[in-house]
C-alpha cells in the first residue's frame, strides 16, 4: 500500500521525461499517455480516499530511519487532508488533458505543452504528499515554474506580458518562502513539518523572530494564491493561458500551492494563534468583496472568471480562517468543524465548477476566435452542451439550490452565523448575489442575445473529448452536492477535517 | 553565427579538452570532493558552449545540436528516475534506497549508487544548459538577424 504514494510522483514526472523523447518519434503518444496516467492516478487516488482513509501512512524515502528521535529521511505523508487534496488535484487534472487533446492540436509544439502539464501535476502531488519544508519549496517551485512557461505558450504579447508579470510576482513569493523556512531551519535546526511543530511546541521561543517567520510565510504563500492585496498577476496569467491550462491553474494550483501550504504550516505546524487567524480571515474577506466587484465590469470572460476566482478562493479561505480563530479562542468545536468542512467543500466545489468555467471559455474561443463577450451572442443553438454546461457551472458558482457551490455556502454562512461573525456571514451572502448578477451578464451575451459575429462563419459543438470533459465536470457539479449528507461527508470529507481539528494528532501520528 | 579569429579558434581547440576532463572529473568525484553532478554537468556544458562560440555554426547545425542534446537531458534525467524506482524491486523495496554495497571510505567506487546519480545528474545538467544557450542562440540567428 504506501509504496503506491510515490507513484503520484514517479509516474509524472516519468510520463514529462519520456514525453521530449518518444513524443517525437511517435505521433501522438504524448496525449494518450498523460490522459492515461492522470485518470489511473485520480483513479489511484479515489481508491485510498474511499479504503484507507482514517489512517496516516508515513513513508521514509530512502528508508533512512530516524536516529534518536531526530527524523533523517524525507517523508511522505498521507493522512486525510493530502488524500483529499490528490483526489481534487489527479481528477481535475485527468479532465484537463482530456480537454486538450483536440484543444491542443492548434499550436505548435504539443510535446512541451504535456511535459510540462505533466510536471506540474507531478509537483503539486509532490507539495501534497510531502512532509518536509524544503522538500515543500522544491516540489513548489517545480509546479510553479512549469506553469510559468504554460502561461506563456501562445507566445503572442500578451501571454508573455502575462508571464512574465506571474514570473517576477511568483518569483518574489517563493524568496519570501525560502526566507521563511530558512529562518525556521536556523532556529529549529530541523526541516521535518512534524518535528518543527514539537520543538516549537517544547521549547521556549523568541516570540519576535516566530512573527517574523509567520509574516514572511503568510506573504509568500498569499501571493501564491493571489488573495487580495497580492493578487495582480492572476487575472492576467489566468486568462492568457491556454483553457484547460487556465482550468488546472485557477482550479488547482492556487489551492495547493497557495490554500494547502497556508492550512498546513499554520494548522499543523504552527501553534494555532489569535493574531494570524484574524490577518487569514481579514485577507480573505477582501479578496472576496473585491474580487467580485472588480468581476462585474469585465467584459473578457476569462478575465472574468480569473477575478471570480479570487472572490471565491475567499470563501475558502474565510472558511478555514474561522475554524482556526474559533479553536483559537477556544470556542465550540462543532462550530468550528463546521466552517473548515465549509472551506474544504467550496475548495473542491470550486476546484469542479471554476474548471468547467474555464473549459467552457475555452470551447466558445475555440469556435468563435474571440473572448469578448460584446463580440459574441445566440450561442446557444449553435453549441448546446457548452450551453447547458455552463449554464450549470454559473448556476453552481453563484448559489443556486441543487448545486455543490450553494451547499457550500450555505455552511459557510451558518459557520459565520452559530461563530457570531455576523458581518461575514452578511458579507458571504452580499458577493453570492453580486456573483449572480455577473454570471447572468456572462449567460446573456454569450449565449442568449443576438448574434454578434462577423457573418459567414459557421459556429457548432466543439469535438467529442472537449465535450466529454464540460458534460463530465457538470455532473460533478450536481454529484458533489451528495457530500452535504453525512454517510458520504464521513467518507470523504471529515477525515481531512478531523487533521485540521486535532492539531497535535499530526505531530503524534508521524513521530510516534 | 559566424566564427572567431585564429587565435581564439587554436586556444579553444586546446582549452575545451581539458575542461571537458575536468567535468568529468568533478563528477565522478562527487561523493568524495566537493563538486559532483550540478558542478561538473555546468563545466561539461560550458567546454561545449566555447567550441560553438569559438568556431561559429550556421543555422541549420544549431537546429539540429539542439534537437541532439534535448533528447540526452530528458533520457538523463529518466535514467536518473529509473535508478531511483529500481530500489523498489531490490532488497528492502524503498523507494531511493541505496541498494549498491557502500565500499570503503575515499575510494573511487564506493557510496553505492550515489556516484551513479552523480553521473546521470551530470549529464543532465551539461545538455540542459547547452540546450539553454543553443535555444538563444537559434534566437538570435532566426529574430535578431
Amino acid at each position: 500500500m504506501s509504496t503506491l504514494v510515490t507513484l503520484f510522483v514517479i509516474l509524472p514526472l516519468a510520463t514529462a521525461f519520456l514525453i521530449p523523447v518518444i513524443g517525437r518519434v511517435i505521433n501522438g503518444f504524448q496525449r494518450t499517455i498523460t490522459a492515461l496516467i492522470f485518470l489511473f492516478l485520480s483513479i489511484l487516488s479515489v481508491y485510498i480516499l474511499i479504503n484507507v482513509n482514517p489512517h496516516i501512512y508515513t513513508y521514509k524515502i530512502g528508508g533512512w530511519e530516524p536516529v534518536n528521535g531526530i527524523p533523517i529521511a524525507i517523508y511522505f505523508v498521507l493522512d486525510g487532508l493530502s488524500t483529499f487534496m490528490l483526489v481534487v488535484i489527479n481528477l481535475i487534472g485527468a479532465f484537463a488533458a482530456l480537454y486538450s487533446i483536440p484543444y491542443i492540436k492548434r499550436f505548435t509544439a504539443e510535446n512541451n505543452y504535456y511535459a510540462l502539464l505533466c510536471l506540474m501535476v507531478g509537483g503539486m502531488n509532490g507539495v501534497v504528499l510531502t512532509g518536509d519544508l524544503f522538500n515543500l519549496y522544491v516540489f513548489l517551485e517545480i509546479a510553479v515554474i512549469a506553469s510559468y512557461a504554460l502561461v506563456a505558450f501562445g507566445v503572442e504579447r500578451e501571454e508573455l506580458e502575462a508571464s512574465f508579470k506571474y514570473q517576477i510576482l511568483g518569483g518574489i513569493a517563493s524568496i519570501l518562502i525560502l526566507f521563511g523556512i530558512g529562518m525556521l531551519y536556523w532556529n529549529t535546526k530541523s526541516l521535518n513539518i512534524a518535528d518543527v511543530s514539537d520543538i516549537l511546541k517544547n521549547t521556549e521561543n523568541n516570540k519576535a523572530y516566530l512573527v517574523f517567520t509567520q509574516v514572511f510565510l503568510i506573504t509568500g504563500f498569499g501571493l501564491k494564491a493571489a488573495l487580495f492585496p497580492f493578487h495582480a498577476w492572476l487575472p492576467d496569467a489566468h486568462s492568457s493561458a491556454p483553457a484547460p491550462v487556465s482550468t488546472m491553474l485557477s482550479g488547482v494550483l492556487i489551492k495547493v500551492v497557495g490554500i494547502y501550504s497556508i492550512t498546513r504550516l499554520f494548522f499543523n505546524m504552527f501553534e494555532i494563534s489569535v493574531e494570524v487567524s484574524t490577518i487569514i480571515i481579514v485577507l480573505g474577506v477582501i479578496s472576496m468583496v473585491f474580487g467580485v466587484f472588480l468581476a462585474v465590469g469585465q467584459w473578457d470572460i476569462k478575465r472574468l472568471l480569473a477575478y471570480h476566482s479570487n472572490s471565491q478562493m475567499g470563501y475558502v479561505i474565510i472558511g478555514l480562517g474561522m475554524g482556526m480563530l474559533i479553536l483559537a479562542n477556544n470556542g465550540s468545536k462543532p462550530v468550528a468543524a463546521l466552517s473548515i468542512f465549509g472551506g474544504l467543500f467550496h475548495l473542491i466545489n470550486h476546484a469542479v465548477f471554476k474548471g468547467l468555467l474555464f473549459l467552457n471559455a475555452g470551447a466558445i474561443e475555440f469556435k468563435t476566435g474571440t473572448r469578448n463577450l460584446k463580440e459574441m451572442g445566440g450561442l446557444s443553438e449553435s453549441m448546446p452542451l457548452t450551453y447547458s454546461t455552463s449554464l450549470g457551472a454559473s448556476l453552481a458558482i453563484s448559489g443556486i439550490p441543487p448545486f455543490n457551490g450553494f451547499f457550500s455556502k450555505l455552511i459557510i454562512i451558518l459557520a459565520a452565523i452559530k461563530g457570531h461573525f455576523y458581518l461575514l456571514a452578511f458579507l458571504a451572502v452580499l458577493v453570492s448575489i453580486i456573483t449572480l448578477a455577473s454570471f447572468m451578464k456572462f449567460q446573456k451575451f454569450s449565449f442568449f442575445n443576438k448574434a454578434n459575429l462577423s457573418p459567414g462563419r459557421k459556429i457548432n459543438e466543439v469535438p467529442f473529448f472537449m465535450c466529454f470533459s464540460m458534460v463530465a465536470l457538470a455532473i460533478l457539479c450536481l454529484g458533489l452536492s451528495l457530500l452535504i449528507f453525512p454517510g458520504v461527508r464521513e467518507i470523504i470529507i471529515d477525515p481531512a477535517v478531523d487533521v485540521l481539528m486535532n492539531t497535535g494528532s499530526y505531530f503524534s501520528a508521524i513521530m510516534e | 553565427m559566424k566564427g572567431m579569429s585564429i587565435i581564439v579558434k587554436k586556444v579553444t581547440q586546446l582549452v575545451s579538452g581539458l575542461m571537458f576532463l575536468y567535468g568529468i572529473y568533478i563528477i565522478t568525484h562527487g561523493h568524495l570532493t566537493p563538486g559532483g553532478g550540478f558542478a561538473g554537468g555546468a563545466i561539461l556544458a560550458g567546454s561545449f558552449i566555447l567550441l560553438v562560440l569559438a568556431f561559429g555554426s550556421d543555422l541549420l547545425k544549431l537546429k539540429k545540436r539542439e534537437e541532439g542534446s534535448s533528447v540526452v537531458e530528458s533520457l538523463a534525467i529518466f535514467a536518473f528516475l529509473i535508478l531511483g524506482v529500481m530500489a523498489l524491486f531490490i532488497g528492502t523495496h524503498v523507494f531511493f534506497k541505496n541498494y549498491l554495497p557502500a565500499g570503503t571510505v575515499g575510494n573511487l567506487i564506493s557510496a553505492g549508487v550515489i556516484p551513479l546519480y552523480n553521473i546521470f545528474v551530470g549529464i543532465e545538467v551539461g545538455a540542459a544548459l547547452f540546450t539553454i544557450f543553443l535555444a538563444l542562440a537559434i534566437f538570435k540567428e532566426e529574430v535578431l538577424e
